[in-house]
C-alpha cells in the first residue's frame, strides 16, 4: 500500500518536472538552468508545508515521498553544475549550487511557516 | 546558442537548444510522458527501498538521501555520455531512465528537509557537513560517471575495445 503510494507520487511528480523545466525553458533563453530551480523549489516550499501538517503515513508516501522527491531531482541539479563547471562558466556554477541550495531551504522554512499559521 | 556536435546537454531532463529533444513532447507526448511516469514511479519506489533500508532519526545525518543522490550523479554522468554518443536513436532512453527513474531516484527536496530537520534539532555543523557532501559527492560522482563512460565510448570507437 505504502510503497504502491510511492510509486503513483512518482509517476505524477517526474513528468511534472519535466514539463515545468521544459516550459520555463522555452520562455528564458538563459543557460542558466532555471527549469530545474522552478521545480527544485516549489518542491522544497510543498515539503516544508507539508512537514507540519501530521498527515497519515499513506497521505506522506504518496505526496511527500513519491510527489515531491520526484518532482525534485538532484542527479540533474548535480549534472548541471558539474556541465557549468566543463564550461568554464564559473559564476553560474557557483550560483546555481548555492541558490539551489539557499533557495531551496529558504522555501521550506516559508512552507513550514505558513502551514504552522494556518 | 547552438551547440557543437558531440557536446552534452547542460539540463538532462531536457534541453530545448538541442532540436531533437525540443521536439520530443510535440513530436510523441504520450509516450514521452509515459516512459518518464513509468521511471518516475520505479525510481521513487527504488529510494524508498534505500530509506527502508537506512533509516535515520531526525537529528541525525542522513546517509540514504545522500547515497542515493551519490548514486544517481553518477549514473546520470554515465546515461547521458551514452545517450548521445552511443544510443542518439534511442529517443525514450533519457526520458525513460533519466528524466524518470534517476530524476525519481534522487531527490532535492528531502535533501533540503533533511538539512532543515538538522538545523531544527540545532546542529549547524552537520547541517553543513550534509549540504556539502551532497554537493561534493554529487559533483564528484557526475564528473566521474561522465569521465568514465567518455573513455569507454572513444575506446570502443577506435577500435582497441572488441565487442
Amino acid at each position: 500500500m505504502i510503497l504502491l503510494m510511492v510509486a503513483v507520487g512518482g509517476a505524477i511528480g517526474a513528468p511534472l518536472r519535466y514539463l515545468t523545466d521544459r516550459f520555463v525553458q522555452i520562455r528564458h533563453d538563459s543557460v542558466f538552468p532555471w527549469g530545474t530551480h522552478t521545480a527544485n523549489a516549489t518542491a522544497c516550499l510543498i515539503f516544508g508545508f507539508v512537514s507540519v501538517l501530521a498527515l497519515p503515513d499513506w497521505a506522506y508516501a504518496l505526496v511527500a515521498t513519491g510527489f515531491l522527491g520526484a518532482l525534485s531531482t538532484y542527479s540533474t541539479f548535480g549534472y548541471e553544475t558539474l556541465r557549468l563547471l566543463e564550461k568554464k562558466t564559473w559564476f553560474l556554477a557557483f550560483a546555481n549550487a548555492a541558490a539551489s541550495v539557499g533557495a531551496g531551504l529558504g522555501a521550506a522554512y516559508i512552507g513550514a511557516a505558513f502551514a504552522a499559521a494556518l | 546558442m547552438q551547440r557543437e556536435d558531440g557536446e552534452l546537454p547542460v539540463d538532462s531532463d531536457v534541453d530545448v537548444h538541442f532540436p531533437r529533444q525540443r521536439r520530443e513532447l510535440p513530436d510523441e507526448p504520450w509516450a514521452v510522458l509515459a516512459a518518464i511516469s513509468l521511471g518516475g514511479a520505479l525510481g521513487a519506489c527504488a529510494r524508498y527501498g534505500v530509506d527502508t533500508a537506512l533509516p535515520h532519526a531526525p537529528d541525525a545525518f542522513a546517509l540514504s538521501t545522500l547515497l542515493v543522490n551519490v548514486t544517481g550523479c553518477l549514473l546520470i554522468g554515465v546515461l547521458m555520455v551514452l545517450v548521445v554518443d552511443v544510443w542518439p536513436r534511442l529517443v525514450l532512453l533519457r526520458p525513460l531512465l533519466g528524466v524518470g527513474f534517476l530524476g525519481g531516484f534522487t531527490t532535492f527536496s528531502t535533501h533540503i528537509m533533511d538539512a532543515h530537520d538538522l538545523l531544527e534539532a540545532g546542529r549547524a555543523g552537520l547541517t553543513l557537513a550534509f549540504l556539502g557532501a551532497n554537493l561534493a559527492g554529487g559533483l564528484a560522482a557526475a564528473w566521474l560517471g561522465v569521465t568514465l563512460a567518455t573513455r569507454a565510448t572513444r575506446l570502443r570507437r577506435s577500435g582497441r575495445v572488441r565487442r
